[in-house]
C-alpha cells in the first residue's frame, strides 16, 4: 500500500480517514484496488464479471464498519465501478463510501459508482457517501452515483449522501424498494458553486405494509450553479412517507425542486414540504450581533444548514 | 457610558408611507446602572435597542460608547465593542445547535459556564445543548436560549428585549435574581431591559417611558412607577391587550 499526501488528503475529505483502517476496507485509486481487508464477519471481494466489489455482511453482525472509498488523481481518468452490498439478516453495520477527485488538467475526470444495496430481514445499515472535488484545471470533476436499495421485511437503512464541494457535474440516481415494516431514511446535502450543475433523482417505492420512508434534502446553490432535485415517493400499500426539500439560493444560481407523491392505496400517508429561499436577513443580523462578520455569519449559516 | 444624542429614525411603513418611529431621542446610559424601558406597543422601545445594536440606522443623531462615536459602525463591530442584544423575536436556524450558538456568543466559554448559562434560564443542558435552534423548539425555549447567550457574553452593554415574553413566572423570578446578581451595581456593565414586568421595573435604577417614538418620562422607579402602575397591572392581569394610555 503506497499512499501519497494527495491520496490521504482526498481520503480524509471523503471518509475522514487518516490511515488505512483496521477493519474491513477497500480503497480504490484510479481504477485499481490499493488496499483491501475483510473481517471475520464482513467479506470484501472483487466482482468476477465487471469492475467493482461485493461486500457481504454475515447475519447477526453488529457494530462493524466497512470503508469503501474511491479516489481519482490521474488526469482525464474515467472510472466505472459496480458494487454490491448484502447486509445479512439482523445485522447492524455502517458503510463509509465516498469519492474524491483531484483534477489539475484540462480534460475531464469522472467516476460512476453503480451500487446495489440489499438490506436483509431485520438488518440495519447506515450508508455514508461523501463526494468531493479539487484541483485548479479546467477539466471537469464529474461524479455520477447510481444506487438501488432494497430494504427487506423489518429492515432499516439510512443513506447519508453529501456533496461537499468541487464537483462540477453530478447526476445522482437513487431508487429504493421497501418491503413490509421496512424503513428508509435518505439524507442528502448538496453544495454547488461557480458554474457547477447537480441533478438528483430519488424514487422510493414503499411496497410492503407498514413500510416508511423519509427524504430530507438540503442544498445550497451559489454563483451561477444549477440544481435540479426530484424526489418521488410511491406508496403502494399502508405506509408512511415524507419528503422535505429545503434549499438556500445565492447570487445567480438556479434551483428546481420537484417533490412528487403517488398514493396507490387509501392507507398510504404521504406528505411533502419544499422551500427555496435566500439566507434570512434576521439570521445574519443575529449572528453579527454575536460578533461575527457578515462573511462569517453566512459561512456559519451554510455550514449548519448542510451539516 | 452609552449616549444617544438627538436620534431620529424613519422607516417605510407597510402602506408605503414613511413613518418616524423615533423622534429626537437623547439618553445617557451610565455604567453600573440598570435601565428599564417601558411603554405601549409600537412606542419605539425595540427600535431604540436596534439603533444601539446598529440594526436600524438613524436618519439623524449620534451614538457614543465611552466617548467613541459608533454611529457608523455595523452590527458586528458594535458587538465586538461590547454591545449585546437579546432579540425580542429571535430567529431560528437549521443545523446550528444551542451549544453552537452560545459558543458563538462567547467563544472562550468553558463547559461549566456554558451549562450554567442554560440552567440560569431554566433549561437542562443535557436536553438542549445538542438540539438545533430550529423549528423543533417552542417560542419560549427559543427566547430563553436567546437570554442565555446574553448572560454568557459578559458584554459591557447588555440589552434584553422583553425577557418575560414566553418565559414562565418561576424562570422569570430566577432570571430577575440573576440579573440583580450579575448586572446590578456592577460598575462595568450597563443593563437595558425593555419590559412590562413590574418586578423588573422595580429593581431598575431608572425607568424610561417611550410612547409614539418620544420619551414621555424618565427617572427613578419611585417617581415613574405611580404614573404607569395602573397600566402595568392592567396588562399583567390581561384585562387589556395592547395600548396603554399614559397621562404623563
Amino acid at each position: 500500500m503506497n499512499f501519497n499526501q494527495l491520496d490521504m488528503q482526498l481520503l480524509n475529505a471523503v471518509s475522514d480517514l487518516r490511515a488505512v483502517p483496521a477493519g474491513p476496507v477497500n480503497i480504490r485509486r484510479n481504477g485499481e484496488v490499493i488496499a483491501r481487508n475483510s473481517s471475520s464477519n464482513i467479506t470484501v471481494r472483487s466482482k468476477e464479471d465487471k469492475p467493482g466489489l461485493v461486500v457481504e455482511v454475515k447475519p447477526g453482525t453488529a457494530n462493524e464498519t466497512v470503508h469503501v472509498p474511491v479516489i481519482l488523481t490521474k488526469a482525464g481518468f474515467k472510472d466505472v465501478v459496480y458494487n454490491t452490498f448484502v447486509i445479512g439478516e439482523n445485522s447492524d453495520v455502517s458503510i463509509i463510501a465516498g469519492c474524491g477527485i483531484h483534477n489539475d488538467s484540462h480534460v475531464d475526470s469522472g467516476h460512476e459508482g453503480i451500487h446495489e444495496i440489499i438490506v436483509k430481514k431485520g438488518a440495519r445499515v447506515r450508508y455514508i457517501e461523501k463526494h468531493y472535488g479539487q484541483g485548479e484545471g479546467t477539466g471537469k470533476r464529474i461524479l455520477n452515483p447510481s444506487t438501488v436499495i432494497t430494504v427487506e421485511n423489518g429492515g432499516s437503512a439510512e443513506l447519508e449522501m453529501y456533496q461537499i464541494k468541487g464537483v462540477d457535474d453530478t447526476f445522482r440516481s437513487t431508487t429504493a424498494y421497501i418491503q413490509e415494516a421496512g424503513n428508509l431514511k435518505i439524507v442528502e446535502r448538496l453544495l454547488t458553486h461557480g458554474r457547477q450543475s447537480a441533478e438528483s433523482d430519488i424514487k422510493i417505492y414503499i411496497e410492503g405494509k407498514g413500510g416508511s420512508a423519509q427524504i430530507l434534502s438540503r442544498s445550497v446553490a451559489k454563483g451561477t450553479s444549477t440544481q435540479i432535485f426530484r424526489a418521488s415517493l410511491v406508496g403502494k400499500t399502508r405506509c408512511i412517507g415524507h419528503v422535505e426539500c429545503d434549499s438556500i439560493i445565492m447570487e445567480d444560481a438556479r434551483i428546481k425542486s420537484t417533490p412528487e407523491l403517488v398514493a396507490e392505496d387509501s392507507e398510504a400517508v404521504l406528505t411533502h414540504e419544499a422551500a427555496i429561499g435566500k439566507i434570512a436577513g434576521e439570521q445574519l443580523i443575529k449572528l453579527m450581533s454575536l460578533g461575527l462578520t457578515e462573511r462569517e455569519a453566512i459561512d456559519t449559516i451554510l455550514e449548519g444548514f448542510l451539516r | 457610558m452609552l449616549r444617544l444624542k438627538n436620534i431620529f429614525v424613519t422607516v417605510n411603513g407597510s402602506n408605503g408611507v414613511d413613518r418616524e418611529i423615533l423622534r429626537d431621542i437623547s439618553i445617557e446610559f451610565k455604567s453600573g446602572r440598570l435601565y428599564a424601558i417601558t411603554g405601549p406597543n409600537g412606542g419605539g422601545k425595540t427600535s431604540i435597542a436596534k439603533v444601539i445594536m446598529g440594526i436600524y440606522k438613524p436618519n439623524r443623531g449620534e451614538i457614543y460608547l465611552n466617548g467613541e462615536e459608533i454611529s457608523n459602525l455595523n452590527v458586528c463591530e458594535r458587538a465586538r465593542r461590547g454591545i449585546s442584544y437579546a432579540f425580542q423575536h429571535p430567529p431560528r436556524f437549521k443545523g446550528i445547535t444551542v451549544g453552537d450558538l452560545i459558543q458563538i456568543a462567547s467563544p472562550d466559554i468553558d463547559s461549566f459556564n456554558l451549562r450554567a448559562a442554560l440552567r440560569n434560564v431554566g433549561l437542562c443542558p443535557e436536553d438542549y445543548l445538542e438540539r438545533d435552534v430550529g423549528p423543533g423548539l417552542s417560542g419560549g425555549e427559543i427566547k430563553r436560549i436567546e437570554i442565555a447567550q446574553v448572560l454568557a457574553r459578559n458584554a459591557r452593554i447588555s440589552i434584553l428585549d422583553e425577557p418575560e415574553a414566553g418565559v414562565d413566572l418561576w424562570t422569570m423570578q430566577k432570571l430577575i435574581g440573576i440579573i440583580v446578581e450579575k448586572y446590578k451595581n456592577n460598575p462595568d456593565i450597563t443593563t437595558i431591559i425593555i419590559t412590562h414586568n413590574q418586578r423588573v421595573l422595580e429593581i431598575s435604577d431608572e425607568i424610561i417611558v417611550l410612547e409614539d417614538g418620544v420619551i414621555k418620562a424618565s427617572g427613578a422607579p419611585h417617581k415613574i412607577w405611580p404614573l404607569i402602575k395602573d397600566d402595568i397591572e392592567c396588562k399583567m392581569k390581561e384585562q387589556c391587550r395592547g395600548e396603554m394610555a399614559y397621562e404623563l
